[in-house]
């Protein structure tokens, strides 16, 4: 793997970066960076800007301002090199339903203009690490979800990319499947090739190295998993039992400033500030028939508090 | 009590030909309960689902849902449900409450019902002063909102949501549940299909089926005590893996 981008080691650098449709403004103004042998993830909603972004990276769409760079290069200058090193899997990546999964992958080794020489190594390693051996001559239209994104990802690599791109490869895929694509991914990683993976999910924000979370087209926080999800800067106490529905009765008839309580299935999660607010959250469920536990917050909350807290800075821890 | 319950189950199977797809399910949901039917794909969920949803004929067992027989009831049982699906089904260009009025007159609903359920409706999801407008136009958020509208049109007891929360922010999901739970509050049983365990942390009880049979049936937190995971994507997978 030729080391990208200089002294600095990003494989992608994304500086800037706005995007505008007409009235609606996609991107504005994002910076990111990806260094080889490394998962970044785009973590935010839909609508966050993540799919404008990727498309810039990729090649296939021009920002207002700001500079994407891949390896060096000028995605909107030098489209087509960059695509050489680039792998980029779309939302919706279009497979043949009627043509094999063999089939498939030699269509995508044609069209990248695979040598043939390097053609058949190329196919077993990547139906090897895939494990789609065994469905080698089943069409792709009969593969499960979690194969035909294991499909896609394989069509992805077939031209030895440097930088791999993948917006929301997990969207609708089981959570054993999502499992074995994460293995993928990190196996991937570990052999060098710099990941942007896009996902509206926070619980996948774990299995990246960092993650940038996106809101409105800016990153509203950056860092590893843990770093962003200690910037959440309040407290958590985590409220469980048979007295459930009388705890938030109780908290909700009595409001206390800066005090959020936020409702799951079999538990309440109380948002505070400070010891003297976890005293007095105890004292009035004392009796309620619950038991209070402090937890540690997670990207979600700290995504939500960033996104309702006033506009401001980007947090870097 | 089994004959109170709102979704209910017993020895509930379903085969294709030398294959069965679901195996002598067992359930039983209260009314007022929100329900996660969890597990992977090819586990038999959809199955289990289109046979409660009226859809799909039983091979053997029987059961009820909301006071319908599964396989004999089937027009009284569909229009007791309600149904949402992440992919709506909205016309995008029908104003809010055009969508509403459509949904509800598909389900039978008068004019004058119709008009007062929107009225009762729209201000509980927060459309209301959005009602004039295309649907098109409005943000994700909005949207599903308005989904769940159309699926409560006709005050079904038995809501059936399938991954409702996909691609929404955090704050907006949070927005929706605090819905659900308004419902749940009225009465209305509401059970959740989800490849997303951060959607079935919103569960009151949830149960994970692999191969056709249910493997656990728990509380998220009874789940985590149980199986030692930290979250229920972290429990789904051991009970998988088991």
């Amino acid at each position: 793997m030729n080391a990208a981008d200089g002294m600095s080691g990003a494989a992608i650098r994304v500086e800037g970066l706005r995007k505008s449709y007409g009235e609606r403004t996609a991107v504005r103004g994002l910076d990111l960076a990806v260094a080889s042998g490394r998962i970044c993830g785009l973590i935010g909603p839909d609508g966050a800007g993540k799919t404008t972004t990727m498309r810039i990276i990729c090649g296939l769409l021009r920002p207002d301002a700001g500079v994407a760079r891949v390896l060096g290069r000028d995605s909107a200058r030098e489209p087509r090199a960059v695509r050489e090193h680039l792998g980029y899997m779309p939302q919706r990546f279009s497979l043949y339903p009627d043509l094999t999964v063999a089939e498939n992958l030699r269509f995508f080794a044609d069209l990248f203009g695979v040598p043939a020489s390097e053609r058949v190594r190329r196919e077993a390693e990547l139906m090897e690490f895939s494990r789609l051996g065994p469905f080698r001559k089943r069409r792709a239209g009969q593969l499960s979800g979690g194969m035909k994104q294991k499909l896609a990802l394989s069509c992805t690599l077939i031209h030895t990319p440097e930088v791999l791109v993948l917006d929301e490869p997990t969207t609708g895929v089981d959570p054993v499947s999502r499992r074995e694509f994460w293995r993928i991914l990190r196996e991937l990683a570990g052999r060098g090739l710099a990941l942007l993976v896009s996902t509206p999910y926070m619980d996948e924000a774990g299995l990246c190295d960092e993650v940038v979370l996106m809101h409105e087209g800016r990153a509203i926080a950056r860092g590893t998993p843990d770093e962003v999800a200690a910037a959440f800067p309040r407290r958590l106490l985590e409220v469980r039992g048979a007295g459930l529905p009388a705890a938030l009765a109780i908290l909700t008839a009595s409001p206390r400033r800066g005090v959020k309580v936020h409702r799951y299935g079999d538990r309440l999660h109380v948002v505070h500030d400070d010891a003297a607010q976890t005293a007095e959250v105890a004292r009035l469920l004392a009796g309620a028939g619950v038991e209070l536990h402090p937890v540690a917050p997670g990207i979600e909350d700290a995504f939500v508090e960033l996104m309702t807290a006033p506009a401001g800075g980007e947090a870097t821890p | 009590m089994s004959g109170e319950a709102a979704v209910f189950a017993r020895r509930l199977t379903r085969r294709f030909g030398d294959f069965t797809a679901v195996e002598s399910l067992d359930l039983e949901v209260a009314g007022g309960e929100i329900f996660g039917f969890l597990g992977a794909n090819g586990a038999g969920k959809t199955t289990a689902i289109r046979m409660l949803c009226g859809l799909l004929p039983p091979s053997g067992g029987e059961a009820r849902v909301a006071g319908c027989r599964v396989g004999r009831d089937t027009g009284a049982l569909k229009r007791r449900i309600g149904y949402m699906s992440q992919r709506f089904s909205l016309y995008e260009d029908l104003t809010v409450l055009e969508n509403l009025e459509f949904f509800g007159g598909v389900y039978g609903l008068g004019r004058a019902e119709l008009a007062a359920r929107a009225d009762e409706l729209l201000p509980r999801l927060g459309l209301d002063a959005e009602r004039g407008r295309l649907t098109g136009s409005l943000p994700l958020g909005y949207k599903q909102r308005l989904s769940l509208g159309c699926a409560l049109a006709h005050r079904p007891r038995v809501l059936f949501l399938d991954e409702p929360t996909g691609g929404v922010d955090p704050v907006a999901r949070r927005g929706f549940w605090d819905l659900i739970y308004e419902q749940a509050a009225d009465g209305v049983t509401v059970f959740v299909t989800t490849h997303y365990m951060d959607e079935a942390e919103y569960c009151g009880r949830v149960s994970i089926m692999v191969q056709g049979r249910i493997v656990a049936l728990d509380t998220p937190s009874g789940l985590k005590d149980r199986t030692g995971g930290a979250d229920m994507q972290d429990v789904f997978l051991r009970l998988v893996d088991a």
